[in-house]
């Protein structure tokens, strides 16, 4: 009881975040939490399926920037928000799958999955910063190359086109999205099928030989992961009112990984916690041109691969001698011989 | 008929682009099964290489042949020593490492020079046919990797050290129990391959932009290239730039070049779904 109960304590003081938030901060500051938590929900997508599933996608933010630009193309030709939210969750799920499809069915390791899920950012990006051109558009909105779709229409109640939401409300429906996805993301790996994919993680050959179709559940896994890096892409469009190929560059793409490493595998809150901490330590560092974020994010990484390669979070609860109840993924597993 | 030639030229120049860029990181990866995402670093390294010895007054094919291999190869035995060494038999988390690697290089070279562009211009001219021409340099930058991909091989299989390192490579406690230093075969094999890699880099810079962001657009390709190719180290990855080359080229003719790499990376994906160890397990019997 008392174990079920610590996994509604994280979600539950996001809510009442959601709810206060708005009587004691700055529109400044709401805006800026409501990006930090669109981009917390696609981090929870990255730490579910690598942290459960043991699936390394280095690529997940091929998945964010789909939804991102989805949104954005799709609000402007259908108008209601709630549509392009949607349109933003599944285009990536579509993209996914076929994908997955190729990587999982061909059983190709993990090792191959990273490289491959990030050669594929790379060509995202040098495509989208192709599309310059106004023969790319769709509706009456261009792709426009390097500068992005700017000016997209912010969130709106459902059905009202023009009833555009105040920025509190945004600011509350971004926080308690990342508490519905925590939640949900929690009960699906207490659930059986998130047994099968913990035991897949830990051995794909054990858990095939126990009769589950390993494909199966990681394109599933793969696809869960990608309609919530969408949402979240969608969500952080709709906040910042602008999308460029930007979300398809290195530096994000690292992101995603860095906070998952950095909060530590396996863990939901710590991912979560991770993205909040790091963003807010960016947008302090912003101005800083000596240091500039790749140098920043480069260095971190080396520095928590190599010293803390369990995350921040696992190390403090081990620390203070907690027990974590579905153990780790953990980073540094020694490779079987082949 | 010019039109031909030209798209001929452009084939070999494809294959002989992707041959280059992918050789140092077929031996890293293909000897040592290390993930070096910082390849495409290591190629931006050479290039930058380059161009500050030969505008510090230094002979443009000396900075290109000697500068270039010599300063990355050091910046390898540094990395290898200061990471990888630690990480052996840890392949995600080398991934992982190289990769924050990749980005602390690119900040430190957009740190130290600057996010502009620089560049050498290519030398010898160009050659005449028809109503086209080509350049000069690009047939010796083809001349060049045919040379280092048959010297790799000759070493490989030609020589002693090949010997022990392919011996290192397929069973290190064996050959440690024969008396091979594996670590010492592991860090020179990272070196030499970071140096073939800042060899090609410095090969590049007379014919691309010399920018800190250069390396993403030739470590997708490279990585593409080895991974297809599998695992047959020379032959394997020659064979997969034989096939995606002249692909990526008349795509980049007919299309756009944004187009010749996507289709690169499609049909490397469709090659890894049939044959799932890369197209050499033709020959080797899927190893």
């Amino acid at each position: 009881m008392l174990l079920q109960l610590r996994y509604a304590l994280f979600p539950a003081a996001l809510v009442l975040f959601a709810i206060l938030g708005p009587f004691v901060l700055e529109p400044f500051d709401l805006v800026n939490l409501s990006a930090f938590s669109a981009m917390a929900i696609a981090a929870l997508g990255l730490a579910f399926v690598w942290g459960t599933l043991g699936i390394l996608n280095l690529g997940h933010s091929v998945f964010f920037g789909l939804g991102a630009y989805a949104y954005a193309m799709s609000v402007s030709n259908v108008g209601d928000s709630t549509i392009a939210v949607l349109i933003g969750t599944v285009l990536p799920v579509v993209f996914s799958l076929v994908l997955g499809y190729f990587l999982f069915f061909s059983r190709l390791g993990e090792v191959y999955l990273g490289v491959i899920t990030l050669c594929v950012t790379l060509i995202f990006y040098s495509f989208m910063t192709s599309t310059a051109d106004p023969w790319f558009h769709i509706g009456p909105v261009p792709l426009g190359g390097f500068n992005g779709i700017t000016a997209v229409p912010s969130l709106n109640i459902p059905g009202e086109v023009q009833g555009f939401l105040s920025i509190e409300a945004t600011f509350s429906i971004c926080l308690v999205s990342l508490a519905g996805i925590y939640i949900l993301l929690s009960f699906l790996r207490m659930s059986d099928a998130g047994r099968i994919m913990t035991a897949i993680r830990e051995s794909e050959l054990r858990s095939e030989l126990l009769g589950y179709d390993i494909r199966l559940y990681k394109l599933v896994g793969f696809a869960i992961s990608a309609a919530i890096a969408g949402l979240g892409g969608a969500l952080y469009t709709a906040v910042m009112g602008f999308v460029s190929p930007n979300v398809f560059d290195l530096s994000q793409a690292s992101q995603f990984v860095l906070w998952v490493i950095a909060g530590g595998l396996g863990t939901f809150v710590g991912p979560v916690v991770a993205s909040f901490g790091f963003q807010l330590l960016s947008s302090q560092l912003g101005a800083n041109t000596v240091f500039n974020t790749e140098l920043i994010f480069g260095a971190t990484i080396i520095l928590f691969v190599l010293l803390a390669p369990q995350g921040l979070l696992p190390m403090i609860l081990k620390l203070s001698n907690l027990r974590f109840p579905n153990g780790f993924g953990r980073l540094r597993r020694k490779e079987k011989p082949a | 008929m010019d039109q031909f030639v030209i798209l001929c030229f452009a084939v070999v120049n494809s294959i002989a682009l992707l041959a280059l860029i992918s050789l140092g990181l077929a031996v890293i990866f293909g000897m040592m099964r290390v993930i070096n995402f910082a390849h495409g670093e290591f190629i931006m390294l050479g290039a930058y290489a380059t161009v500050i010895a030969n505008h510090a007054g230094l002979n443009l094919w000396l900075s290109m042949m000697v500068v270039a291999p010599i300063t990355v190869g050091l910046i390898g035995a540094l990395v290898e020593r200061l990471i990888i060494r630690r990480l052996y038999g840890h392949l995600v988390t080398t991934m992982l490492a190289t990769w924050g690697l990749s980005l602390f290089l690119i900040g430190a070279v957009t740190a130290m020079f600057g996010n502009t562009t620089m560049g050498v211009s290519a030398p010898l001219g160009n050659i005449p046919i028809g109503a086209y021409s080509i350049g000069a340099y690009q047939l010796v930058l083809i001349a060049i990797t045919a040379l280092l991909v048959l010297c790799s091989l000759l070493a490989l299989h030609g020589t002693k050290y090949g010997l022990i390192a392919r011996a290192a490579m397929q069973n290190s406690e064996m050959a440690a129990t024969l008396g091979v230093d594996c670590d010492r075969v592991y860090a020179v094999t990272f070196i030499i391959g970071a140096a073939i890699s800042g060899l090609a880099g410095a090969l590049l810079a007379p014919i691309s932009g010399v920018l800190p962001h250069m390396g993403a657009a030739y470590v997708a390709r490279a990585f593409v290239t080895v991974i297809s190719g599998g695992g047959a180290l020379i032959t394997g990855f020659l064979s997969a730039a034989t096939i995606l080359g002249p692909v990526e080229a008349l795509l980049s003719y007919f299309a756009t070049p944004v187009v010749g790499q996507a289709s690169l990376l499609l049909l490397a994906v469709i090659i890894l779904r049939l044959f799932p160890t890369g197209v050499s397990s033709f020959w080797t019997g899927g190893r």
